[in-house]
């Protein structure tokens, strides 16, 4: 099972399972919006980019489009 | 009832014309033909920047610049105005050489300036790539957001949306018959200037620009490469330069490209190419950076890099506000100033000779 | 190596295409955006992949410059949003959007779900849902039993899956409710209830995703491409199947895709069908006041309705307000204001998705070689 750090946290995910699912399960928010409101994932599939996160150091990846990748470390616009 | 001013274009130009005559009091109509602050005005940068290529860019780009400042405290904040001053970037130590004597002429002419050795250029812009020689800041010059400010400008004038056939002394006929008459009319209509005049010397210069996400401070300043007046002096039919703005919303512009010749307005993979590859050479951070947008605008070019501002040869009510080039945004309040000085008979800071159609022999047939 | 066929997509519009054009002897190149094949429908389904041809996945497609003598757009449907007060928060969710995160490993087990919004899809994430333990309180559907009787004759056309879900539609399926408001962990509807729900999964019906289409320069009716009997768009050389050339499911995308890919005429009439679920579920004028003025309605740039009321396109607020401008590139908003305020689609360039500098240049190497 990959193991990934959400915001600095150390998590065991399932294989397959998406950056932005596994943020939500760790019961994160994804992006901040420009007025700071905290925005979750939308579409799930790639349209919105409401799920954008830095996924190892690369800013706005949509967190929908990813499956997590054991060693992956994700940040959040609130972290 | 007819306007006192009749402008026709909608774009920054037009629309700083708008203000001037407005504040005296005139009624001012604007016929825009799609929207105003939208065509090149929307295209370009937003950068109010002096620059020095002759006497009367320097007179008339400071003078602007002086125009944009006073009006700051009524800015709204959708104008996202920001001093975030220009800082020309010297590559090498002949670039840096070059530039060296260049304080001493602004500060003359009452603009302050800093040259910046290696160590200062880093200190300002550490995203620059390692190796460079130095800079040469303008911390006066500024950025806004052009469609707004145009908005702004012309708030108080009549809106005509239509399309200009025909342009005589004082009137206008639109595509649907009407016709327009004002004391004054003044044609502001960037790089199309010539489907009304055609016998003036503007040409469509295209250009390409790109803006990303946003990165809050990855730039702190208007950067310019040196070679940038290389590539605006050049009358090559392309070339590129780094040019990179950092916006109020942390996004980056990233130019610059000019063409001659290309009336197509498509994005060109290769100018794309060539303008992100220079940006990168100067700022190798923009590599791993989204870009949200890619799109192109028609600067309206003279063969002096002055625009044309005045009477429109042979007519007594009709003036000319065009061929602004690149600095469409900076020039457009001194332009605007100018022409307000020509229409009362005043005199100003900034030479009209310096700028009417008449210099051109084209123009004076 | 130069293919014959590429196809964008692989739902099963592009499946369906890539098969039939792999038989016909092509050398076919199958690019999607999901990191494998399915599309939206099909996600995470097993034994999907097709042998003997070229695939790339996690690839997004920003620019068409592709060298190749038949392009095949498969590029399917996203779900209409509309803005009403609380929709922004992270516990709104699409419809399909939630069954996609499901099916992404998002755990629903025990968790309260609001399903609401417009078309046959509520039903299919519904019965999904309850499959993978969730509590689907509720099913509201805003258009009206009367409607919906019309969809109910051709249920027969549907899988087996939605059928299934008739079960469910039957306790907790509500016609002519929608949401009014949402805060956090609720959802006011228009029936007037409030519901408690960690999730309200809502979407008001599918669009079709238009912009490679548009920026080929395909010729676009009434809001979906144009094409001929073999599916070829008024572009040479270009195909569109599925949800680009209207709305109507897996049954229609197959067929399209399988004459599109073997370039014989498509078999059977799905125009009827297409348009029977265009009448069944067309949105009701109210949909268009739930957002107040101050409701965001440009998620990226958080522009609210009260902020383009001035504004007459979605270039001028664009350009004035900054609605659209942001990285889904107006996707969203924009769907949404082409429902409330009729305005059409703003003109389509490249990139039509952000694209890092790096990849942009990378993209210019392989099309200048």
């Amino acid at each position: 099972m990959p193991r990934i750090k959400l915001n600095g946290t150390l998590y065991d995910v399932p294989a397959q399972t998406s950056v932005a699912a596994a943020l939500m399960n760790a019961c994160f928010t994804a992006r901040q919006s420009i007025e700071g409101e905290a925005r979750g994932p939308l579409c799930g599939m790639g349209i919105c980019f409401e799920c954008r996160v830095t996924v190892d150091g690369i800013a706005y990846e949509r967190g929908c489009q990813l499956q997590v990748r054991d060693g992956m470390e994700v940040t959040t616009d609130a972290a | 009832m007819n306007p006192d001013v009749l402008i026709v274009g909608g774009g920054i130009v037009g629309a700083a014309c708008a203000r001037a005559f407005l504040r005296q009091g005139m009624r001012v109509t604007i016929v825009e033909r799609a929207l105003i602050g939208g065509g090149a005005t929307a295209s370009g940068m937003g950068h109010v920047v002096v620059m020095d290529d002759s006497e009367s860019q320097f007179a008339l780009t400071h003078r602007s610049r002086d125009l944009w400042d006073e009006l700051v405290p009524e800015m709204p904040v959708e104008v996202e105005f920001e001093r975030r001053g220009t800082l020309w970037v010297a590559a090498d130590e002949e670039e840096l050489a070059a530039v060296s004597g260049k304080k001493a002429y602004y500060l003359e002419r009452g603009v302050e300036t800093e040259l910046l050795d290696a160590k200062a250029l880093y200190q300002a812009e550490p995203g620059l790539r390692a190796g460079m020689a130095g800079g040469f800041l303008v911390p006066g010059d500024s950025v806004i957001y052009a469609p707004c400010a145009a908005n702004w400008l012309s708030e108080g004038a009549t809106r005509v949306f239509g399309d200009v056939a025909e342009m005589g002394d004082g009137w206008v006929k639109l595509r649907n018959g009407d016709r327009l008459s004002a004391q004054v009319l003044i044609c502001a209509t960037g790089a199309w200037a010539t489907e009304l005049f055609p016998a003036l010397p503007v040409k469509p210069r295209k250009g390409h620009l790109a803006i990303t996400d946003r990165y809050p401070g990855a730039v702190h300043h208007q950067l310019i490469e040196l070679g940038y007046l290389k590539s605006a002096h050049s009358h090559s039919t392309e070339s590129v330069a780094f040019n990179v703005q950092p916006r109020k919303t942390g996004q980056l512009l990233i130019g610059s490209s000019r063409q001659y010749g290309v009336e197509d307005k498509a994005v060109e993979q290769h100018m794309v190419s060539k303008m992100l590859t220079r940006a990168v050479e100067y700022l190798p951070s923009i590599q791993k950076m989204s870009v949200i947008r890619l799109w192109t605008g028609f600067r309206a070019a003279t063969p002096d890099k002055l625009p044309i501002v005045g009477l429109c040869p042979g007519l007594k009510q009709t003036y000319l506000a065009t061929g602004h080039e690149g600095l469409g945004i900076t020039t457009s309040l001194g332009s605007a100033e100018l022409l307000l000085n020509l229409v009362s008979g005043q005199a100003g800071i900034l030479h009209p000779a310096d700028y009417g159609a008449e210099r051109f022999a084209e123009c004076r047939a | 190596m130069r293919h014959d066929t590429v196809i964008i997509g692989a739902g099963p519009g592009g499946l369906a295409a890539a098969r039939a054009a792999k038989r016909i002897g092509k050398r076919v190149l199958l690019i999607d955006d999901n990191w494998g094949p399915g599309g939206q429908i099909w996600r995470g389904y097993s034994g999907l992949d097709i042998d003997g041809i070229d695939k790339r996945y996690s690839t997004q497609v920003s620019d068409l410059d592709l060298d190749c003598e038949q392009l095949i757009l498969a590029c399917g449907a996203r779900e209409l949003f509309l803005p009403f007060p609380g929709w922004t928060l992270p516990h709104v969710v699409g419809a399909g959007g939630l069954q996609a995160l499901v099916k992404a490993g998002l755990k629903i087990q025990g968790k309260r779900v609001v399903v609401a919004g417009s078309g046959p899809l509520l039903l299919a994430v519904a019965a999904n849902l309850s499959k993978a333990g969730a509590e689907v309180v509720l099913v509201a559907e805003q258009a009206s039993w009367g409607s919906l009787v019309g969809f109910g004759v051709s249920l027969w056309r549907w899988p087996e899956k939605i059928i299934q879900a008739a079960g469910l539609a039957t306790s907790r399926f509500r016609a002519s409710v929608w949401p009014v408001s949402a805060e956090p962990g609720r959802v006011v509807m228009s029936d007037g209830q409030t519901l408690q729900c960690d999730y309200l999964a809502c979407g008001f019906g599918l669009v079709p995703n238009l912009e490679l289409a548009m920026l080929a320069g395909c010729k676009i009716e009434s809001g979906f491409v144009s094409v001929d009997a073999m599916q070829e768009t008024s572009v040479r050389g270009i195909y569109a199947v599925g949800e680009l050339t209207g709305i109507g499911g897996v049954e229609k995308a197959e067929a399209e895709g399988e004459a599109a890919g073997s370039r014989t005429a498509l078999r059977g009439n799905h125009g009827a069908f297409v348009e029977l679920l265009r009448q069944c579920f067309a949105l009701r004028e109210e949909l268009k006041s739930l957002a107040k003025p101050d409701t965001i309605v440009c998620r990226c740039e958080d522009v609210t309705l009260g902020k383009i009321a001035a504004c007459s396109s979605k270039r001028e607020a664009k350009l004035q307000t900054r609605c659209g401008m942001g990285a889904c590139q107006g996707r969203i908003c924009g769907s949404a204001l082409e429902f409330l305020r009729g305005w059409p689609p703003d003109t389509v360039r490249q990139p039509v998705h952000p694209v890092s500098v790096q990849d942009l240049l990378k993209q210019k190497e392989t099309a200048n070689p």
